[in-house]
């Protein structure tokens, strides 16, 4: 798989640092999945953090601490090595970060008609900052013309899209803000699904879609 | 000037041991007294850690103690040739203050997880000896500029967001985002790697 399109160092440092809000972390640890040159630079920014803990003045801990600890590690047994796996149920098409909030093989998951060519599914996350959602975007077809009030980050899952900026594969990860519009079209081949967050509704150019947004939330 | 704490260097039965061989007796032996030594050096630093983020005395200590239980529960993946003892007791003790403080689901990577494309030949940064990779961030952190250094420090010290920053600096969020990618970008140079 070739990955051609990161999400941004802002992007990972804060998530390195866990500062970036959870929905956004969505397609970020999505992304790691796919790619092992993030993956690096994640280890790099977590070695800052390293670094700037080490750094702090210490605070003592409570003299029973560490006796408190050890009579917790008594009651549990220690996780395995690193060698096992429990993947295999799995549905491949999804990353495990992702997995572990859908649950669901994609073609299992209740997806909900955004008109005749693009359906979603949204993602429960607890922070109120933005939403997630998988999209499904037919063979051939559009996502109709929008605009971002805000940020909005697109993880290709299956298939892919161009648009305006360029084109997306799996693992490929689109960072849009402000005020660029753009017309995602999918690949001919097979449906396009993606992740997609955004922290503020789409200004779409055409009525229609407009009409429908406070229906589906998007 | 604060005097510096030997912070790297365990001392059991009278053989200096790193803090990532300590680490690695945990995993594979459950070595008790190289868990208590790991604890005694990085527990008073998590938990400052945790307090300058904001936390209680009393739920800095919770969180740290959290964090300790993990590092043993989960000493057994550590791998001592990926990553020093610090990084990775700060990633737990980061996802326990998630969980804690914020009340929220951190989506992370499992590590073992087999659809993760293989890695390719080691860099720079990976070949850097694991017991002194922390020294030679920190020294490639104060050659950056006072500007870049804030946005890098609001982000793991404050744990602030992007707009949060923007907004305590009172520059545009542009802004902080350039910041960052620039400070991360000088980072990663300095310490040999291409994006």
């Amino acid at each position: 798989m070739n990955v051609n399109h990161h999400p941004e160092d802002d992007l990972l440092v804060s998530y390195a640092a866990g500062s970036l809000a959870e929905s956004w972390s969505l397609p970020v640890a999505a992304h790691l999945s796919h790619c092992p040159s993030c993956r690096r630079s994640i280890d790099l920014a977590e070695t800052v953090g390293a670094s700037l803990m080490q750094r702090e003045e210490v605070v003592l801990m409570s003299g029973n601490a560490l006796d408190c600890i050890m009579a917790e590690i008594d009651t549990l047994p220690q996780d395995p090595p690193a060698s096992t796996s429990t993947i295999s149920e799995i549905n491949s098409r999804l990353p495990q970060p992702l997995w572990d909030y859908v649950g669901e093989d994609l073609d299992n998951l209740p997806w909900q008609k955004l008109g005749g060519d693009v359906a979603q599914f949204v993602i429960k996350t607890s922070d109120r900052e933005a939403q997630a959602r998988l999209l499904r975007i037919k063979a051939g077809k559009s996502v109709p013309c929008h605009g971002h009030g805000g940020r909005e980050l697109t993880l290709v899952l299956c298939g892919g899209f161009h648009d305006e900026v360029a084109e997306f594969g799996p693992g490929d990860m689109e960072d849009l803000s402000g005020e660029a519009f753009h017309q995602p079209i999918a690949g001919n081949q097979e449906d396009c699904i993606c992740l997609v967050v955004t922290d503020a509704p789409l200004r779409f150019q055409n009525f229609v879609p407009r009409l429908l947004q406070p229906i589906f939330k998007i | 000037m604060i005097p510096e704490l030997n912070t790297k260097q365990g001392d059991a039965g009278g053989v200096k041991f790193s803090h990532s061989d300590l680490l690695a007796r945990v995993g594979t032996s459950q070595d008790r007294e190289a868990f208590a030594t790991l604890f005694e050096a990085l527990a008073p630093r998590v938990k400052a850690y945790m307090m300058q983020l904001g936390a209680t005395p009393d739920t800095a200590e919770e969180i740290t103690q959290e964090t300790f239980v993990k590092v043993w529960r989960k000493a057994a993946q550590y791998d001592p040739n990926k990553s020093s003892a610090a990084t990775w007791a700060f990633t737990i003790a980061r996802n326990v203050r998630i969980d804690t403080l914020r009340k929220e689901n951190r989506p992370a990577l499992d590590p073992n997880e087999p659809m993760l494309v293989p890695d390719e030949p080691q860099t720079p940064f990976q070949e850097i000896e694991k017991s002194n990779v922390v020294d030679r961030v920190t020294s490639s952190i104060a050659e950056l500029s006072a500007d870049q250094r804030e946005v890098i420090q609001l982000s793991f010290m404050v744990g602030l967001s992007h707009q949060e920053i923007a907004n305590r600096l009172q520059i545009p969020l542009g802004t902080v985002k350039s910041r960052l990618r620039l400070s991360f970008e000088k980072l990663r140079l300095s310490l040999g790697e291409m994006r």
